[in-house]
């Protein structure tokens, strides 16, 4: 197949983590049959980090490629590291995807961190990351970039992928790199 | 490593006879057709000679071909044509659902610019009812498109009765006939049919040419203009050399096309039946008996097409599929969608087109190497294990 990279072939011919985990710690599902995309991630977490990764994808090559490339990048990482995992990130990885499988890659980060989510929630665990604000109740946080409605304590948008820092006094997302809260004048890093 | 081409639905290899004829024209004969000297008067028979035997293809006269660049450009001149012609008599066209889309998208531009157009459904074989067509008629109605067989699902369309009908009624009837014309029988006398086009690549011709017959007295109106060839239907100098090895492609595909197709049919039964056989939760897609002599088409659940081809290809064995993901739109084949197959079902699609270079052990081949495949994508798929698990439930 011309379009896709070597890695990428790689991992289709030989995918790392396949299967399920009986009593899964935390398990994320995204995409569904409809769209011709769908994984389900399971993980097992051992002193909060990710002992075991599993996966099971319907898809093309392009899916199965990242799902199996997900696996390995968060393989043993901890919650906050396998959360700073991006779509971007994958696809570098995989030495780059097509343009129109772009989305695979969205899915297999999502996926992962549903599951992450799923065991967050399960343990209600608080996040021991500095920068991991609690959604505000009065007010929606937007993402600097995209304006997307952040909803989930993650350093990046869930839509378009790109990373933020919150100020740590007043909650509000500025693009990575921001030195200065420009409304209450805290150093943000 | 065994190399196996099953798809003949996408292009055929050219056969080393198209290949002879065609090489003097890509040689000493250069000239071009229009020219009133030697090198034109040359060139100008090849192509002329090549017109009677498309003609003769379907049962036409040699003035009533037009010669194209491909099936999509004689799709595009019919429904265009046709439309732009007679917008005086009538705006109304009626094409069927699964159309390929050298129909679907001329038609929504006419659409666009002012047309109506309806879209027939099809059965879950494929198979278009024709009093559905009938009943859509009406007194503005100036055309009507339905394919002669479907290249995804390899359904052969009811053309001698649609056929009657627009005659009776008195429309133009197009068929689309770039998956049928040099493989199962077509006269376009018998059918009744006033237009029809036809591809050169899917019966072992050349790449770059096609054909529309428009019956004499029909009106079309081209859409390249400022030159006289092709009778100023489609101006352009000629693509001799294609036009000559589509000639005798078509000369060929005539005289053995009763060969062929008992040749094929039994290599296509045999991989429906390995298929169906050896794989479960599989359905073959299109109709059981009214299909192309070498289509196999089938849809697997639980996996994804794409994937399938991938592993294929690796084994040196060439498919297609109508996934979403192996279409640049990331949309699901709209001929699956419109003989009810779900989404989730027609991601498993699989096409297999077996040509005349194919043997018994290609097939077999197939029957060896798909079924492993198969089992190692379902290990993966959280859609299987989800069956699985109902399954053992009950």
């Amino acid at each position: 197949m011309p379009l896709y990279s070597e890695k990428v072939m790689e991992h289709f011919k030989n995918p790392r983590n396949v299967g399920e985990i009986e009593n899964a710690d935390g398990i994320g599902e995204v995409g569904n049959p409809v769209c011709g995309d769908m994984m389900t991630f399971y993980i097992k977490v051992k002193d909060n980090h990710l002992e075991d990764v599993k996966f099971q994808t319907f898809g093309c090559g392009a899916a199965i490629a990242v799902s199996s490339m997900v696996s390995e990048m968060a393989k043993g990482k901890t919650i906050e590291e396998a959360l700073k995992i991006t779509n971007k990130m994958v696809a570098e990885k995989l030495e780059g995807l097509p343009s129109n499988k772009m989305h695979c890659s969205n899915l297999g980060a999502s996926a992962l961190h549903k599951a992450i989510e799923n065991y967050l929630e399960k343990k209600k665990v608080k996040l021991k990351v500095k920068e991991m604000p609690k959604p505000s109740e009065e007010k929606v946080c937007c993402c600097p970039y995209c304006k997307s409605s952040i909803t989930m304590p993650y350093p990046y948008c869930q839509s378009c992928g790109k990373e933020y820092v919150f100020c740590p006094t007043c909650k509000k997302p500025y693009p990575k790199g921001t030195r200065t809260c420009s409304q209450c004048g805290k150093k943000l890093e | 490593m065994r190399k196996v081409y099953l798809d003949n639905a996408a292009t055929t290899p050219i056969h080393p006879e198209v290949l002879k004829v065609m090489l003097p024209y890509l040689k000493e004969i250069y000239g071009n057709p229009l020219s009133l000297h030697d090198f034109g008067e040359e060139a100008k028979k090849g192509i002329e000679k090549a017109r009677s035997q498309v003609a003769n293809l379907i049962g036409a006269s040699p003035e009533e071909i037009i010669f194209t660049s491909s099936g999509t450009e004689s799709n595009n001149l019919a429904l265009k044509g046709i439309a732009q012609a007679n917008s005086k008599k009538g705006n109304h066209i009626i094409v069927s659902q699964i159309e390929h889309f050298s129909v679907l998208y001329p038609a929504k531009a006419l659409e666009k610019a002012g047309f109506e157009v309806t879209y027939i459904p099809v059965d879950q074989y494929g198979l278009v009812d024709p009093t559905d067509i009938e009943k859509k008629i009406k007194k503005e109605t100036i055309l009507i498109s339905v394919m002669f067989a479907n290249g995804e699902i390899g359904t052969i369309e009811p053309i001698k009765e649609i056929g009657k009908i627009a005659r009776e009624k008195g429309v133009c009837f197009h068929t689309d006939a770039v998956q049928a014309a040099g493989i199962i029988p077509i006269d376009v006398n018998e059918t009744q049919v006033d237009l029809l086009s036809l591809s050169s690549h899917q019966f072992y011709g050349p790449k770059g040419v096609g054909a529309l017959f428009v019956r004499k007295g029909i009106r079309i109106l081209p859409f390249i203009e400022g030159g006289i060839q092709e009778d100023g239907k489609r101006p352009g100098t000629e693509n001799v050399a294609g036009i000559v090895g589509l000639g005798r492609a078509a000369e060929l595909a005539r005289q053995e096309l009763p060969e062929r197709i008992t040749y094929l049919a039994p290599l296509r039964d045999k991989l429906i039946e390995g298929l169906l056989g050896k794989i479960d939760r599989i359905i073959l897609t299109g109709h059981p008996t009214k299909r192309l002599p070498g289509h196999v088409s089938i849809c697997i659940e639980f996996i994804e097409g794409e994937s399938m081809l991938m592993f294929l290809n690796m084994e040196g064995i060439a498919a297609s599929s109508g996934s979403a993901c192996t279409s640049r739109a990331l949309k699901a084949s709209h001929v699956l969608l419109a003989t009810g197959i779900s989404h989730e079902t027609a991601h498993g699609s699989l096409v297999f087109s077996i040509g005349m270079k194919n043997t018994k052990e290609d097939i077999d081949y197939v029957l060896e190497v798909l079924p492993p495949i198969v089992e190692r994508l379902r290990k993966m798929s959280p859609l299987y294990a989800k069956y699985l698990k109902v399954k053992g439930g009950i």
